[in-house]
């Protein structure tokens, strides 16, 4: 189980003021969530590669950003990471909706190669993973975001599982 | 009208706006401003300047945000029309600078050009004002009342090469957002 309250308890800890977040199928019950928090702003962008720029756009004007999407939106963000997140060297905490890892993990054929690509290319781009598959993981979250802060560079956390009620 | 005017005219009319710039204007606006308040994006990913006034303008409500930005980096991300009319940031101005060419690249020219509107998608993708300029006297006479006016904001001005080389140095664009930070924030983290 992964209840988005207890993500949001740990997004608060950390200070995270906004999220930039396009919706995945990890995510329904996140985003009802999300909009209930009144202290947490939220900023829909219409493609993946979006959340890194506004993000960054947060960070420099102050503000303490979380970006919430799913693996393929990162696959699609490419450039845009290269040059905000890793380029500007952010402190970003990354959740990112990690499609297909259950199915990898339990040995079965995933429904598409996005979890195949998945830590591959975040190894290559050097950023920093942790597996968040139950609520006894969630101290993760504030594990990534202190490690983003420390080493100055975005650091994911892979939310592995759907969100429950 | 050419780039070098409408720059001058903007510099002429800005006060205290943070102004982003990319790819020809980025390499261009530094001869007419040096301000603490310019932050040029070269490096970052071409497209996505707009998503990143999108960010400073909604952490930073009390400052107005000049994103200057290219008819070719537009095409890039148009979708961020979108996102920036329903986060609806009243201190935000999108300027698409139309040259229809990628200057950056040898002049080739961009798709669909002659025949798209950049003011009318952002029309259509729900900014509450949009302008086109294609006189510099126009432009000079209204960009004060467009610089007061609650936006988000969309404007275009065709403005062709200013036929100048244009600066090839490297900004340590690094080094530069951090100091917007420090600049916006006053040290504050």
């Amino acid at each position: 189980m992964l209840q988005p309250k207890t993500i949001i308890e740990q997004l608060k800890q950390c200070g995270i003021t906004h999220v930039v977040w396009l919706p995945d199928s990890e995510s329904k019950f996140m985003y009802d969530a999300m909009q209930a928090e009144k202290d947490l702003g939220v900023i829909p962008v219409c493609r993946e590669g979006e959340a890194f720029a506004v993000a960054s756009g947060l960070w420099m004007g102050g503000k303490t950003p979380v970006i919430l999407i799913q693996n393929t939106g990162l696959f699609e963000s490419g450039d845009v990471l290269r040059g905000t997140a890793l380029g500007l060297e952010l402190p970003l905490l990354m959740m990112i909706g990690y499609r297909g890892y259950m199915e990898m993990k339990a040995g079965k054929q995933p429904f598409d190669t996005a979890a195949v690509y998945t830590e591959p290319i975040l190894k290559t781009w050097g950023i920093p993973f942790h597996h968040i598959e139950t609520d006894a993981d969630t101290p993760k979250i504030a594990e990534a975001f202190k490690q983003a802060q420390e080493i100055s560079r975005p650091v994911a956390a892979l939310i592995c599982v759907e969100y429950n009620e | 009208m050419r780039r070098d005017e409408v720059l001058q005219t903007l510099a002429k009319h800005r006060t205290d706006e943070l102004v982003l710039t990319t790819m020809s204007v980025a390499q261009e606006w530094p001869a007419y401003s040096q301000s603490d308040y310019d932050f040029n994006a070269l490096g970052t990913g071409m497209g996505h300047l707009p998503d990143m006034g999108l960010g400073l303008a909604v952490a930073c409500p009390d400052r107005k945000v000049l994103i200057l930005n290219g008819d070719g980096s537009m095409l890039m991300n148009l979708g961020v029309l979108v996102s920036i009319a329903h986060s609806a940031p009243r201190n935000l101005i999108l300027f698409v600078f139309e040259n229809e060419i990628y200057e950056v690249t040898g002049g080739q020219p961009i798709p669909g050009r002659g025949c798209t509107n950049f003011a009318a998608m952002a029309k259509g993708a729900g900014f509450p004002h949009t302008f086109e300029f294609a006189e510099l006297s126009a432009f000079d006479k209204e960009l004060p009342t467009i610089l007061k006016l609650d936006g988000p904001i969309f404007v275009t001005v065709q403005a062709g090469s200013s036929g100048r080389p244009l600066s090839t140095k490297a900004l340590p664009v690094k080094a530069a957002a951090r100091a917007l930070r420090e600049t916006l924030t006053g040290g504050r983290r």
